[in-house]
């Protein structure tokens, strides 16, 4: 058994291999230079052991985090087959459009390398296109929310946001059931980080721009959420992703002025303002309710 | 004062550094004669004594910083200390020459960036308080690196504030034991990053995220540990208000 030789089939599906195991190179580098003098059977044992550490796999995870992570995946999944689907059409973008939404996508795939390497033989099976309707007719058996998501520029970017500003909330809310894994939880932080960097940014693209002025939260919204942003790009549908969740004490709306029993508004802070300089987490319930409208 | 500060020097062997413990000590029984002195003068001319006192070399490194502070409360002054820093730049950055004649779009986009950060400033000072915790004292800015007449000049220093927000935070979350102050954390930390996410844009298109922020291999946005990120935030703070995270928690 050839334990460079092990590592080498692993980097091939997973380039980050090296990375990963970066922490532990000291020990790796004892294998590299002992592994001969090892008996065969100690190999596999010690072998699995350091990955396990690398990767924090299963065992290391207690139940409630692998269902958040597992819920995290089933998100990013959502994200990731939406935007590749919609690079894909013709017509769809403009070159520029479809430059910085390839960028998202490709957040959105390593995301789902991540979280399935973190979670190892406990992630859910991948899912795939089949697995979602971004029309919202759950495969035809309803009528569809966005008949003209892939067609129309403006209905792929108001559910992109919709799916970003989601996530961002998801995270959020997942965030705290992450505390007791420090390693777990900072990468959580980290990937939802970006989720609002790309929601900020789909929001910029939506109201025509950096430099175009924000207007109606409908067609022209700020990079950020303000109050409820009056329901969202298509309240009728998308008013659940920015009201509030359940318990609404602890996942109020968008539009909430109050933090920590503070009371934001006052003499030099508008009720608008007080909303947007904080994002609002949402219960795994909730936000598996606004993905269910987009999954067969 | 400068009576004062030209006494011997109190301190044992200024060579030691900052780092003694018995500094504490001796600083106590420096001020402890000079209390009188300190309060008359604080209320005339305090620039200047502060100035005085950095100036000193025998004034040890460790008076002349915020510490602060460990634990939950320590995590909170250390974003408290960000938001303050820039608070205090946005403020600078709607009253300048750059504003003033910027775009209707930066004009609207700077101006709820203002608001937002004296938000959270103020937001962290009275939660640390009601809490039971102590807020670390008012920091002084030092912007002087900043051309404030110049719009590449404002807009990469916010990208600089905005972007070391987003890190501090991702770095400080483990740090955190109370899972009420992480969600805390977690509801200014994605706002950051969407004001990160535009002042990137701003300077150039589709930059939202970028290597110097995101790990492209894995999606994940790059964390900054407090000790990262107090290198770069001191470097817009004066002298005495140079922050030290020495006391919070490593994990």
């Amino acid at each position: 058994m050839n334990i460079l030789n092990i590592i080498a089939e692993i980097e091939k599906v997973d380039p980050e291999v090296y990375e990963r195991l970066d922490q532990r190179r000291a020990m790796f580098k004892h294998f590299a230079g002992f592994g001969k003098k090892l008996a065969t059977a100690a190999v596999p044992l010690a072998m699995g052991s350091m990955f396990q550490k690398a990767y924090g796999q299963s065992s290391g995870l207690s139940q409630q985090i692998k269902d958040v992570l597992n819920f995290a995946l089933k998100l990013e999944y959502l994200e990731a087959i939406f935007y590749n689907e919609g690079v894909n059409r013709p017509g769809l973008l403009t070159s520029d459009d479809r430059a910085q939404v390839i960028t998202i996508t490709v957040d959105e795939y390593n995301h789902v390398k991540f979280l399935r390497s973190v979670l190892g033989n406990d992630a859910i099976a991948p899912l795939t296109a089949n697995n979602f309707d971004y029309t919202g007719s759950k495969g035809g058996t309803r009528a569809a929310l966005l008949p003209d998501v892939f067609t129309n520029r403006n209905t792929f970017l108001a559910l992109a946001q919709s799916f970003e500003d989601t996530g961002v909330r998801a995270y959020k809310g997942g965030a705290p059931l992450l505390i007791s894994n420090n390693t777990v939880l900072e990468a959580a932080l980290n990937i939802h980080s970006v989720e609002a960097r790309h929601a900020s940014h789909l929001r910029t693209m939506r109201r025509g721009g950096p430099q175009s002025v924000a207007g109606s939260p409908q067609s022209a919204p700020k990079s950020w959420i303000s109050g409820n942003d009056g329901g969202g790009p298509a309240p009728t549908i998308t008013a659940a992703i920015y009201g509030a969740g359940t318990p609404a004490a602890m996942y109020p709306s968008e539009a909430n002025t109050t933090q920590a029993g503070v009371e934001l508004t006052g003499s030099f802070v508008t009720a608008a303002q007080a909303s947007e300089a904080f994002d609002e987490p949402l219960d795994m319930a909730t936000v598996l309710a606004i993905a269910s409208n987009f999954m067969k | 004062m400068s009576k004062l500060l030209s006494k011997k020097p109190v301190v044992a062997d200024p060579e030691k550094g900052s780092n003694t413990p018995l500094q504490r000590r001796t600083f106590l029984r420096y001020t402890a004669g000079a209390g009188v002195a300190v309060g008359g003068l604080a209320l005339t001319g305090c620039d200047d004594i502060l100035d005085e006192i950095f100036n000193n070399p025998n004034v040890p490194a460790s008076l002349l910083e915020v510490n602060v502070g460990s634990g939950d409360f320590g995590v909170l002054n250390f974003a408290y200390a960000l938001e303050q820093l820039e608070a205090a730049f946005y403020a600078k950055v709607i009253t300048s020459t750059y504003y003033n004649g910027a775009s209707a779009a930066e004009r609207q986009i700077l101006g709820d960036l203002e608001a937002h950060e004296r938000i959270h400033r103020d937001f962290l000072k009275t939660a640390i308080k009601a809490n039971g915790g102590t807020p670390i004292r008012d920091l002084e800015p030092d912007f002087t690196t900043i051309d404030f007449a110049n719009r590449a000049s404002v807009l990469g220093a916010a990208k600089a504030f905005e972007d070391l927000g987003v890190a501090a935070y991702n770095g400080a979350g483990k740090l955190i034991s109370n899972p009420v102050y992480l969600g805390l954390a977690g509801k200014i930390v994605s706002v950051e990053a969407r004001h990160a996410a535009l002042i990137r844009d701003l300077l150039s298109n589709g930059t939202f995220v970028g290597p110097d922020v995101v790990d492209f291999n894995t999606g994940l946005e790059m964390s900054k540990t407090p000790t990262q990120v107090v290198a770069v935030a001191n470097n817009y703070l004066k002298k005495g208000s140079k922050l030290n995270v020495s006391n919070l928690p490593t994990e």
